[in-house]
């Protein structure tokens, strides 16, 4: 087979001046723009062009588009690009796939030999046993993955995504795709049509009829004069609920892809017709294309695609085919007709070219065997919306049955007529998806509150009186009386199938699983139909018998670059911020926040606080401001200790639990005036806690009187550690005695902190330390810090970060909800079930706690490794002897400097929480340690002597 | 992707909102066997077909509301009930 370039064809799509230079497996070869990889490629004489996945056979063009299997190649760093879409570009670095050493003298063709030990099934029955060979397997086997190469270094491209909301989305531009758009935007319809090529067009594109070339230019050009919004080398990759689309697009400026999400009122299916190969013995040997590729290549890119040609016909598409190459030059040496019986069975030649097919009876010597079998529907689309489609054995395909009624299908998907026919057709679909979509756009501005006001009644939903395409009697050719491949992509043969049916994998859907067949690249869009036939034919029965398999999305692939998008991160910093980057922090994000985790050296931060004061930046924690009369109400119920009588101006600490009794949230809640409380939640629980108030409120006790403002942000939170803090303090604190006998431990204080009015603060800490936890208006928030700084200097003021007061925490034994506890930790288990008051009437989780009361459980303990030098890592399992059965887990440890020795919290059996308890816990390296369960969870000062100061 | 009838904010998509899941009544903590509170804790009915179930619009007005939908469908049945988490058991 040679293929060569042409002389200029009138319905070409190069630009013959244009001449654009790229490489080949590392040579030079030229192109011109708007050639594909392939078609230049082909034009300069190539015709292999991959190596097939199992056996690593030659390949050349089968279709010349999207969907050829064989046309896989790697570009640059871009693996698994289809050269018969991808445009060819100046300086573009292509290579095979597949092939080694080489794509010419691939070593791997010996497997072509072991074929017939590679039948259906093969990985799977030949690498099960023995189980303990599998990684040599796996690491010999990777070594034969088809597909190109990664590059983990590749930069992250620009992507991007677009979000729309069109009336009507017409997917597929053929003659009837854009006459329903045309259509659907006379009619007042926004609309959007894509266009999986690269032109608007469809199978007019490659056409040479002088007819068929006038309506298309006519169809251009009111497209251009239209409010339709066309978007080419773009696909409708998925419909979901709704009519939510996926929408690839490919020929972005700027992003590598972009993901566009349209919200459809209406869609229109109009993909087309795809030509579908024929199976026979020698049917993937290069020269054997369909009628299509014969048409793209002469037509658009002006390549002859052989000198002496077979065209084997069953319609008019082959016939056009035939007319096509003896206009080009190549020489017709027979038309077999297969609507008056002819027959091809075989093609003989090198594993490289078809020399000869076999026809009839009779060898015919030919470079090129061109197939015009027949269609397959991609019912995609209408499959994603439900339906199931239906095969019609007069016709030769399916056909969709009963797809919902806002998904509506023309062109080649809904029948057959001559142009005129598609096009009316297409147009009527258009007129009437216009008027659902104005009856959807009613109904949904008319249940948006707010929305503007919508004048008169819905729209009826108009009745679909388009008259039917009828459906040209096409002759059923799956396969001829020899076996050949299926499935292009995954090496699968018809005899593999046949096999695997009479393996008992007789199902449509398990013989696809068992051997891969429709699972590779083109993913059925060639094969589908012929694999459907091949089960059918060995089990005896009709393909409406054996159905299809369901088409899921995508459609065409997308790079997970577009399914990612921009990359957005963004994180929370609170108002103190800048002052933390001009001195010398080191940050970590916690949640969505951005946090100091210390400024240089964190154990020297703890030790500052233990002996003077430190700062530390605690905006993150969740703040609601809660107001009304049955706010006491509302705590009692969410937390599990008692409310009604908390004084005003005092502070309790509460602990939630989820109706699952499991633990949820900790924090403290201050009552600053006769119906004003603010409650505290962790850092990470802010957004859940006002989420679950805002349900116990709106659901269960819609009556109580109590409104939940989130402030968590408007507040700057500061809390001022150490002996020195009340010193500190009164430096600075205005209208407030900070005596210890006037502002006890546990209460909170309105005052003017460093000229800032409407400050509150609250005598608690999480570092065991006398402190003030201060709450500034958030603008604020850096005077006040910078203020504290400045007037203590002479104490020995500086700043903590969140590691200093994890340690600290640690020290004190204060559990964290999330580290200490997990999604199976019960209130009781942290060790203060004694807070949990089951006399209150009701509260969330009651039964459940209820019933643990008197139950043995895990529990949260202090652990000291006996040597105080080893700190366990977080998680390290809590063993029993030498065995390995797991009797708990360390959840916090860190080294203590005010102690001088490793400290750590965990959970373990009930059995061991006792003090005294020694443990045996399995470090990462292996060696196992012993440790003693500690009297309280406090490692420092238990008795709270320094916090109450 | 579903569209959501927030009755305050119109149709949103379902990513918009929390699933709240089965609407069902919450029993009376002080009468209820452990087996009972379980049942309200982790069973639910799971039909094919129409079921009232809780959303709360987390990115629109903040508001839960209960709706019939059918699970089968995902068609909607007006109106939905602002708060109404114990559906038709209320």
């Amino acid at each position: 087979m040679t293929m060569s370039r042409q002389g200029v064809q009138p319905t070409e799509v190069i630009d013959r001046a244009a001449k654009l230079r790229f490489r080949w497996n590392g040579k030079r070869f030229s192109g011109f723009e708007g050639d594909t990889i392939a078609s230049a490629l082909a034009a300069e004489g190539e015709h292999i062009f991959s190596r097939s996945m199992k056996y690593h056979r030659p390949r050349g063009i089968l279709t010349a588009d999207y969907w050829d299997p064989n046309l896989m190649v790697q570009v640059g760093d871009d693996p698994n690009v289809r050269a018969g879409h991808r445009l060819v570009r100046n300086g573009m670095d292509v290579r095979s796939q597949n092939a080694w050493p080489s794509l010419n003298r691939d070593l791997k063709a010996a497997n072509g030999l072991l074929g017939r030990f590679l039948t259906a099934g093969f990985y799977y029955k030949t690498f099960m046993r023995p189980q303990w060979l599998w990684p040599t397997y796996e690491r010999v086997l990777a070594t034969f993955a088809p597909g190109g190469k990664i590059d983990i270094d590749t930069p992250h491209g620009y992507h991007d995504k677009r979000y729309t909301h069109p009336d009507v989305v017409v997917a597929g531009a053929g003659p009837a795709g854009i006459e329903a758009a045309l259509a659907a935007s006379t009619a007042g319809a926004r609309v959007l049509l894509v266009s999986h090529e690269h032109a608007v067009g469809g199978h007019l594109r490659y056409s040479s009829d002088a007819g068929d070339q006038g309506a298309l230019a006519e169809l251009r050009a009111s497209l251009d004069a239209s409010d339709v919004e066309v978007l080419t080398d773009s696909t409708v990759t998925g419909r979901y609920e709704d009519n939510w689309l996926g929408i690839v697009q490919r020929n972005h400026p700027i992003a590598v892809e972009r993901l566009i999400k349209a919200r459809a009122k209406v869609l229109v299916a109009a993909p087309g017709l795809i030509e579908r190969p024929y199976v026979f013995e020698g049917n993937d040997r290069p020269g054997v294309i369909t009628s299509g590729a014969a048409r793209r290549l002469i037509n658009l890119w002006g390549v002859k695609p052989g000198e002496r040609a077979v065209v084997f016909s069953a319609n008019a598409d082959g016939d056009a085919a035939a007319a096509d190459l003896e206009r080009v030059g190549t020489e017709i040496a027979a038309v077999i007709d297969a609507r008056s019986g002819g027959q091809i069975s075989s093609t003989a030649g090198s594993s490289r070219a078809v020399e000869a097919v076999m026809a009839n009876g009779e060898q015919i010597d030919a470079d090129l065997l061109v197939m015009a079998a027949g269609w397959t529907a991609p019912t995609s689309l209408l499959n994603m919306a439900g339906d199931r489609p239906v095969y019609d054995p007069a016709a030769a395909r399916f056909f969709p049955s009963d797809p919902p009624s806002n998904v509506l299908s023309t062109g080649g998907l809904a029948g057959d007529a001559d142009l005129d026919g598609l096009r009316q057709h297409g147009a009527e679909t258009g007129r009437l998806a216009a008027a659902r979509a104005a009856a959807v756009r009613h109904r949904l501005q008319a249940r948006t509150a707010r929305a503007l006001p919508v004048e008169g009644d819905e729209p009826a939903w108009a009745v679909d009186e388009r008259v039917p395409l009828g459906r040209d009697p096409h002759p059923e050719l799956f396969r001829a009386d020899t076996h050949g491949m299926v499935d292009m992509s995954e090496d699968i043969s018809s005899k593999d199938l046949v096999a695997a049916a009479h393996e008992g994998y007789d199902s449509v859907e398990l013989a696809k699983r068992y051997t891969t067949a429709t699972m590779g690249p083109s993913q059925g869009k060639l094969e589908t139909v012929n694999t459907v036939a091949a089960i059918a034919e060995a089990r005896g029965e009709t393909i409406s018998q054996v159905g299809t398999t369901v088409w899921r999305p995508p459609y065409a692939p997308l790079t997970l670059g577009a399914l990612a998008g921009r990359s957005f991160e963004p994180v929370r910093v609170s108002s103190i911020h800048p002052w933390h980057e001009a001195n010398n922090v080191t940050l970590i994000q916690a949640g969505q926040w951005l946090r100091p985790d210390h400024y240089g050296d964190p154990q020297a931060e703890v030790r500052n606080v233990r002996e003077n004061v430190g700062l530390i930046d605690v905006t993150p924690l969740g703040k609601l401001d809660l107001r009304g009369p049955d706010v006491p109400k509302l705590l009692s119920l969410l937390y599990v200790n008692k409310w009604m009588k908390l004084g005003i101006g005092r502070v309790r600490y509460g602990m939630m639990c989820a109706e699952d009794g499991v633990v949820l949230d900790d924090g403290v809640t201050g009552r600053l005036g006769e119906d004003h409380y603010m409650m505290s939640t962790t850092s990470s629980g802010a957004g859940g806690v006002w989420e679950w108030v805002e349900n116990w409120l709106q659901t269960e006790r819609p009556d109580w009187q109590v409104h939940v403002t989130p402030v968590t942000t408007a507040y700057a939170s500061i809390n001022v550690a150490g002996p020195k803090s009340r010193e500190l303090m009164r430096r600075v604190c205005e209208g407030v005695d900070l005596d210890a006998e006037a502002f006890p431990y546990m209460t909170v204080r309105e005052a003017t902190v460093a000229g800032v009015s409407g400050c509150f603060m609250w005598r608690i800490g999480f570092t065991g330390e006398l402190s003030f936890e201060l709450h500034v208006p958030a603008g604020h928030g850096c005077h006040v810090w910078e203020a504290l700084m400045d007037a203590g200097s002479d104490l020995g003021v500086g700043p903590f970060g969140l590691e200093g007061q994890r340690i600290m925490r640690l020290e004190k034994g204060h559990f964290i909800v999330g580290q200490d506890t997990d999604g199976l930790t019960l209130g009781p288990s942290t060790g203060m079930g004694s807070l949990i008051k089951l006399d209150k009437d009701d509260f969330a989780g009651k039964p459940e706690l209820a019933w643990a009361a008197d139950r043995p459980l895990p529990l949260v303990v202090a652990i000291q490794p006996d040597d105080p030098d080893v700190v366990p890592e977080e998680a390290a399992q809590i063993l029993r002897g030498d065995t390995n059965e797991i009797l708990g887990r360390i959840t916090s440890s860190r080294f203590s400097p005010t102690l001088n020795r490793s400290i750590c919290l965990g959970q373990v059996e009930p059995h061991l929480a006792a003090g005294g308890t020694k443990l045996t816990v399995l470090l990462e390296s292996g060696e196992r340690i012993s440790a003693t369960v500690i009297d309280h969870h406090a490692h420092f000062d238990p008795a709270g002597e320094r916090l109450r100061g | 992707m579903l569209l959501v009838p927030c009755p305050n904010c119109g149709p949103r998509n379902s990513t918009d909102l929390r699933y709240g899941g089965e609407s069902h009544a919450r029993p009376d903590p002080n009468t209820a066997s452990p087996q009972e509170w379980r049942a309200y804790l982790y069973l639910r009915d799971n039909p094919a077909g129409w079921l009232r179930e809780n959303w709360y619009c987390a990115s629109g007005c903040r508001r839960w509301f209960s709706i019939e939908r059918n699970t089968a469908t995902n068609e909607f049945r007006d109106p939905p009930l602002p708060g109404d988490k114990r559906g038709g058991a209320a």
